[in-house]
C-alpha cells in the first residue's frame, strides 16, 4: 500500500506520521506543499501541525497551496484522505469537509488523552475494527467543532459523524466533551466517506510501553481495509 | 485605492474572546457593558481607480479567503 504525507511550513506531526505509516507496512513518501502532483498514492495524509503559523484562520492558507489542487482533485475521484487535527483543519477550509473548528470553548489549549466513540463502521477507515471505543491523545487550541443547523442535521442524515468524544465505555455526554464541539464530534467524514477529519492522533499511540496501542489498533485495521 | 474589509463573527457563534474581554472590562469597573465581539480588520491596499471593479475584486477574495462563511460575516468599506 502506497502512502504520501504533505509537509507544510509550520507541520509538526509529518515525521511521526511517517513512522506509524511505515509501522504498519505502508510505503510512504513525504510530499512538500509546493509540489504539484501527488505520488501514486492509495491513502494521503495531512499531519497535524500549525501550518503557516495558524494565519487568518488556521488551515485556511494551507488549504490553498500548490499541492491542494491535486489533492480536491484526488478526493473527486474518491482516493482516500485523513486529515488529522491541523489537517483536518485544512480540510474544512478546502469544504471537502462540512463544518469549521473554533478555539477550544474554554480559551485553553489541552494536550491529553482522550476516548473516542467510533460511530459510524460503514467506512475504509473503521471497518472491522475490534474496539468501539479508542483511548487517543488530542493536542489543539481549536478543536471545537461547530457547525450550521441545517449542516448538523445533513450530517446526522448521510451518518458522516465518524467519532465523538465519549469516555472510556463509549458513554457521550458533556462531561467528556474536552472542547466544546457540538454533540461532541471529534471527527467527520465527507458524504463519500473517501475523507476523514478528525482531531485526535492516532499516531501518537503506537508504541505499547510510551502510548497504548490503540492508534496502532486504528493502523492496522486500515492498512487491512485498504488492502 | 485602499478598501477596508470587517469581519466579524455570525450571531450565533459562541465568542469567548468577545466574552473574556467583556468580562475583564467589567472587572475594570466598565460595568455597563453587556457583550463584546470580537473581529477582524483588513486594509487592502489595490491597484485599480474604478471603485466598482475594486469593490468585486475585494468581495471575491473577501469570500474565497479572508472569511469562512460558515461562521463569519465580511463588510466592506471603501476608502481613498
Amino acid at each position: 500500500m502506497d502512502s504520501c504525507v504533505i509537509t507544510f511550513p509550520g507541520s509538526n506531526c509529518d515525521r511521526d506520521m511517517d513512522v506509524a505509516l511505515k509501522q504498519f507496512g505502508f510505503k510512504n513518501k513525504m510530499v512538500w506543499h509546493n509540489d504539484i502532483e501527488l505520488p501514486k498514492s492509495d491513502l494521503v495524509v495531512l499531519p497535524g501541525g500549525f501550518s503557516y503559523g495558524d494565519y487568518l484562520r488556521c488551515g485556511s492558507v494551507a488549504s490553498k497551496s500548490k499541492i491542494m489542487k491535486s489533492v480536491i482533485n484526488f478526493a473527486k475521484l474518491g482516493g482516500k484522505i485523513m486529515g488529522i487535527c491541523n489537517g483536518f483543519q485544512i480540510l474544512l477550509e478546502t469544504e471537502l469537509l462540512p463544518g469549521v473548528l473554533l478555539r477550544n470553548k474554554y480559551l485553553e489549549f489541552i494536550c491529553k488523552n482522550v476516548f473516542v466513540k467510533v460511530n459510524n463502521k460503514d467506512n475504509p477507515y473503521f471497518k472491522n475494527i475490534k474496539k468501539d471505543t479508542l483511548e487517543l491523545h488530542i493536542a489543539h487550541n481549536e478543536g471545537n467543532y461547530f457547525c450550521s443547523k441545517e449542516q448538523i442535521k445533513e450530517i446526522n442524515d448521510n451518518n458522516q459523524i465518524a467519532l465523538y468524544y465519549s469516555d472510556k465505555d463509549g458513554k457521550i455526554n458533556e462531561n467528556n466533551n474536552p472542547n466544546g464541539s457540538i454533540k461532541n464530534i471529534a471527527g467527520v467524514f465527507n458524504k463519500e466517506k473517501n475523507v476523514l477529519g478528525m482531531m485526535p492522533h492516532p499516531e501518537r499511540m503506537i508504541d505499547l510501553d510510551l502510548s497504548g496501542e490503540d492508534g496502532s489498533i486504528f493502523f492496522k485495521n486500515l492498512i487491512n481495509n485498504l488492502k | 485605492m485602499k478598501v477596508q474589509v470587517i469581519i466579524t463573527l455570525k450571531k450565533n457563534v459562541l465568542d469567548p474572546q468577545g466574552k473574556v474581554i467583556q468580562q475583564t472590562l467589567d472587572g475594570m469597573g466598565f460595568n455597563n457593558i453587556s457583550e463584546v465581539r470580537q473581529g477582524k480588520f483588513f486594509e487592502i491596499e489595490i491597484d485599480e481607480k474604478d471603485q466598482k471593479k475594486a469593490k468585486e475584486k475585494v468581495e471575491d477574495l473577501s469570500k474565497k479567503l479572508l472569511t469562512n462563511l460558515v461562521i463569519e460575516d465580511y463588510k466592506i468599506i471603501e476608502s481613498q
